[in-house]
C-alpha cells in the first residue's frame, strides 16, 4: 500500500511531521496536568462564612419507660426466673425538647423512639449556623411524657468566637444535659 | 430528542478524536484508550497505596503526623502526590469512558452487560475516593467526613446519627480509624474485582495503554506531583467548624452540592441516575439483528472466527459430522452482528465454484453471497472509460451511498472485517480496477477490532491474508469516521486519479469461470 491517500496505519500516517506532533502532545498533556492540578484543590470552597459559629443539637436517649411495681400476688404467680419486680412495657417514651435561642424558640420537636416497637433510641442532629458572639441558649429536655414540664432544664449565655462548634448534648454522667 | 443529542455528543467525540489521532497517533490517543488509561490510573493507585499504608501509621494523632509528614520531594511525598493525583485522574477518565460509549452508541443489545457492571464501579469508585480524604485528618479530611456522616444521616439506616462520631474529639477514636483505612482497603478492591468482571465477556481487552500513552499519562502525574506536593492543612479539631476548604472538585464535589440541593434532593438525583443507567440499555431498545450462524459442512474447525470475534461469542465443540474436527459455535446473547467472523473464515472466499456461495458462518441478514452477487452484477455491466472502483466499507463509519457512480460501487458491510480479504483479489480479478477499503478508523470500529482485523488481514500480517500476488498499487485503505465523507470522497478521487496512471483492466471477470452463471442487471 505505497500510494499517497491512504491513512493505513501501516503506511505512515498522515499526521504532523513530527517536532510539531511533539509540541502537540506537550500542550495536550500541558493542559491535562493544569486541568488535574487546579481542580483538585481550587477553588477554596467556602462552607461556613468567616464571621459564623456552629450550634449542633445532636442528641441520643433512650426515653423513659412506663414501669409499674407488681403486687407479691403477681409475683407468686409469675415462675420464679421470671419475679422481676418491675412490669416494664417494651415501648420508650418519646422525648420533647426545646431550644430557644435568645428567647426565641429555635427547636420544638418530640423525638419518636427508633425501632419498630417503639423501644429504640431517641435522636436528634441539628446544625444550626450563627453569627458568633453572645447568645443566650435555653434548652428544656423531657423524657417521659407521662409527666408534665421539663425534667432537664439549662440556661446559659454563651459567647461564641467565630468558627467556634457548640453542641448541645445529654448524658447522664455529664450531670444530663450539657454544652460543649 | 435524546436521539439527536446523542448524536451530536458522539460527533464531538469522534472529531475530537480525528483531531488527536493527528497529534498522538491512534495508539497513543488517550480519548481512544480510556477504558486502558482507567485501569493504568488504578495500577498507579494501588502501587502507591501498598506503600502509602507500609509507612503510614494508623490512628487519630498519628494519622495526622505520618501522613502530613510526607510532602515536598521526598519519596514518600511524591509517592502521596502520585496516589492523589492517579485519585483525580481515574475518576475523571471513568466518567469521561462512560460520556463516550453513550455518545457512540455503545451501551444497548449484546452491550447491556459492559454497560449494567460498569454502573456499580462508579459508586465503589467514588466511595474510595471520598474515604482516601479522611485518612490524613486534616481539616478536608474533617469537612468531608462530617459532611459525609450528615448526608448519610439523612438515610434511615442507622439508628443513632454517625455524625455523632464527628462531634467531638473524643469521639473520634482510634478504632473508627482502622474501620476508614479497613474501608479505603475494601472499596477499591471491589472496584477491581468488578472491573475484572466489567470486561471479561469481551476478548481482546484494551486494558493497558500502549507504551506511549503510559509514558505520557503516567509522566504528567508525576510531573504534577512535583510541581505541585500534595500536602496537608491543619490538624482536624472537632471544636472548630471548617470555614474554607481547598476542595478536590473530582472527588469531593458531592459536598457542595448537597448542603446546596439538600441532602434528600442529592440521594434521590443519585439513586434516580443509577436506576437511569442502569435502566438505559432496555429502554433504548433496538430491532435485534440476527446473530451469526455457523454451517456444518462448511466449517473445518480452523478456529479463525474464534479467534477474531471481539466478543468471546464464538465457543469451538467437536464438529458433530467430521471425526476428530472441531466446529464453531455462537453463543447468541454474546454475538454482535458484526460479521467480522464472516471476514475470518476461510470458506467465505468468492472464488468457490458454487453457484450460492455459503461460507462456514455467516450473518443471516446480510449474506455473504448476496455481496459476491452483487459485486457480480455490478462488474458485468458495460466498463466506462475510467477506472472502475469498488468500495468496501460499513454501516457505522461515513455512510457510502452517496458515492455510488457508474465506475464506482460501494458495498456498506456490517463491519469491514466482514469483508474476506479474497473479495479484493477477486474483485481485482473480475473487471474492476482498484479497490477502496474504508471504515472506522481504529480505535473508532463499534465493534472494537473491526478497522485493526483488516488492516493485519490485507497486509498479511493475519489470516486470512491478501495474497501477496494482488497488485497493491490497486488498494487502497481509508479510514474515516461517520463526519468524514468529505475526506473520503477526497481520498477516492485521488485514488482514480492515480489508477488513471496505470492500464485498465482487461481480465476476464474470474465469475465466467462458473458454469452457468446468473447476473443480475440491477445493482
Ligand atoms: C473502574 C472503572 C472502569 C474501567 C476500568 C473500565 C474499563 C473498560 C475497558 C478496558 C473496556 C474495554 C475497551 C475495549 O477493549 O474496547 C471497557 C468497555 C466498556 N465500558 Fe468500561 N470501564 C469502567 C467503567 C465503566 C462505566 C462506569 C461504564 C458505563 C456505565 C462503562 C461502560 C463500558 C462499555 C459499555 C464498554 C463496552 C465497549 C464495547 O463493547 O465496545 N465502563 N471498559
Ligand atoms: S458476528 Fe461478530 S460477535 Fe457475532 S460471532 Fe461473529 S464476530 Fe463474534
Ligand atoms: S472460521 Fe469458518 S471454518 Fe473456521 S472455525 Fe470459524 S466457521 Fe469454521
Amino acid at each position: 500500500m505505497s500510494i499517497s491517500p491512504s491513512n493505513a496505519s501501516s503506511t505512515s500516517a498522515p499526521g504532523l511531521p513530527k517536532p510539531l506532533a511533539i509540541a502537540g502532545q506537550v500542550f495536550f498533556y500541558g493542559a491535562f496536568i493544569a486541568f488535574i492540578g487546579y481542580f483538585s484543590s481550587n477553588p477554596r470552597y467556602e462552607h461556613l462564612a468567616p464571621d459564623k459559629a456552629l450550634l449542633k443539637i445532636s442528641l441520643a436517649h433512650f426515653g423513659d419507660r412506663e414501669c409499674r411495681k407488681r403486687s407479691p400476688e403477681e409475683l407468686a404467680k409469675l415462675p420464679r426466673n421470671m419475679r422481676n419486680p418491675m412490669d416494664c412495657p417494651r415501648g420508650r417514651s418519646p422525648i420533647r425538647l426545646e431550644v430557644d435561642l435568645n428567647g426565641v424558640p429555635l427547636v420544638q420537636h418530640t423525638l419518636k423512639p427508633t425501632g419498630l416497637s417503639g423501644d429504640g433510641i431517641s435522636t436528634m442532629y441539628r446544625r444550626v449556623e450563627l453569627p458568633a458572639g453572645e447568645h443566650k441558649l435555653a434548652v428544656r429536655m423531657n423524657d417521659n411524657e407521662r409527666e408534665p414540664g421539663f425534667k432537664y432544664v439549662k440556661e446559659e449565655v454563651v459567647n461564641l468566637k467565630p468558627g467556634q462548634v457548640l453542641v448541645v448534648d445529654y448524658n447522664p454522667d455529664h450531670g444530663g444535659l450539657f454544652f460543649r | 430528542m435524546y436521539a439527536v443529542t446523542r448524536k451530536l455528543a458522539g460527533q464531538v467525540f469522534q472529531r475530537m478524536e480525528g483531531h488527536l489521532d493527528v497529534v498522538f497517533g491512534h495508539a497513543a490517543n488517550p480519548i481512544r484508550h480510556m477504558g486502558a488509561l482507567v485501569f493504568f490510573f488504578f495500577w498507579i493507585l494501588a502501587a502507591t497505596g501498598t506503600y502509602l499504608f507500609i509507612v503510614v501509621d494508623t490512628g487519630v494523632v498519628v494519622s495526622y503526623q505520618s501522613i502530613a509528614a510526607l510532602t515536598g520531594w521526598s519519596f514518600g511525598g511524591v509517592t502521596r502526590s502520585l496516589h492523589r493525583y492517579a485519585s483525580d485522574a481515574f475518576l475523571l477518565f471513568a466518567v469521561l469512558h462512560l460520556l463516550r460509549e453513550w455518545a457512540l452508541d455503545r451501551y444497548s443489545g449484546f452491550r447491556w452487560y459492559s454497560w449494567v457492571t460498569g454502573v456499580p464501579l462508579l459508586w465503589l469508585m467514588f466511595a474510595s475516593g471520598i474515604g482516601g480524604y479522611w485518612l490524613p485528618w486534616d481539616r478536608l479530611a474533617q469537612y468531608s467526613a462530617v459532611a459525609t456522616a450528615e448526608w448519610i444521616d439523612w438515610l434511615p439506616i442507622f439508628a443513632e446519627p454517625i455524625a455523632r462520631n464527628f462531634q467531638s474529639p473524643d469521639a473520634v477514636t482510634d478504632r473508627l480509624f482502622t474501620l476508614l483505612v479497613f474501608l479505603h482497603i475494601g472499596f477499591p478492591l471491589f472496584t477491581i474485582l468488578g472491573a475484572w468482571a466489567h470486561v471479561h465477556r469481551i476478548s481482546r481487552v484494551d486494558h493497558f495503554p500502549s507504551r506511549a500513552l503510559a509514558l505520557g499519562g503516567g509522566g504528567s502525574l508525576l510531573l504534577l506531583a512535583l510541581l505541585r506536593p500534595a500536602t496537608s492543612s491543619s490538624p482536624a479539631d472537632m471544636t472548630q467548624a471548617v470555614a474554607s476548604v481547598p476542595l478536590d472538585w473530582f472527588v469531593l464535589f458531592i459536598h457542595p452540592l448537597t448542603e446546596h440541593f439538600g441532602a434528600g434532593l442529592m440521594w434521590l438525583t443519585l439513586f434516580g441516575l443509577t436506576v437511569l443507567l442502569l435502566a438505559l440499555p432496555w429502554l433504548d431498545r433496538r430491532a435485534r439483528v440476527p446473530v451469526a450462524v455457523v454451517d456444518p459442512p462448511n466449517c473445518n474447525g480452523c478456529r479463525r472466527c474464534y479467534d477474531d470475534c471481539p466478543y468471546g461469542a464464538v465457543m469451538m465443540l467437536p464438529h458433530p459430522d467430521k471425526a476428530r474436527r472441531e466446529i464453531a459455535v455462537v453463543d447468541a446473547d454474546y454475538c454482535a452482528s458484526c460479521g467480522i467472523c464472516v471476514g475470518a473464515c476461510p470458506s467465505s472466499t468468492p472464488f468457490r465454484r458454487q453457484e450460492q456461495l455459503v461460507t462456514g458462518i455467516d450473518l443471516p441478514a446480510s449474506p455473504i453471497n448476496q455481496w459476491r452477487e452483487r459485486l457480480e452484477s455490478w462488474l458485468a455491466l458495460p466498463a466506462p472509460a475510467i477506472p472502475r472502483i469498488v468500495v468496501f466499507g460499513c454501516d457505522r463509519a461515513v455512510p457510502l451511498a452517496a458515492l455510488a457512480a457508474e465506475a464506482t460501487l460501494p458495498l456498506s458491510l456490517t463491519c469491514v472485517a466482514m469483508l474476506p480479504p479474497a473479495f479484493v483479489d477477486y474483485a481485482l480479478r473480475s473487471g474492476a480496477d482498484g479497490v477502496l477499503v474504508t471504515g472506522c478508523r481504529p480505535g473508532s470500529c463499534h465493534y472494537r477490532l473491526g478497522s485493526v482485523w483488516t488492516e493485519a488481514r490485507l497486509s498479511g500480517a493475519r489470516p486470512p491474508e491478501l495474497r501477496s500476488e494482488v497488485a497493491r498499487e490497486r488498494l487502497q485503505i481509508f479510514w474515516a469516521d461517520a463526519h468524514e465523507a468529505h475526506s473520503l470522497r477526497t481520498a477516492l478521487e485521488q485514488f482514480r486519479e492515480h489508477l488513471q496512471d496505470l492500464p485498465l483492466s482487461s481480465v476476464t471477470p474470474a465469475f465466467r469461470r462458473r458454469s452457468n452463471i446468473h447476473v443480475h442487471q440491477s445493482v
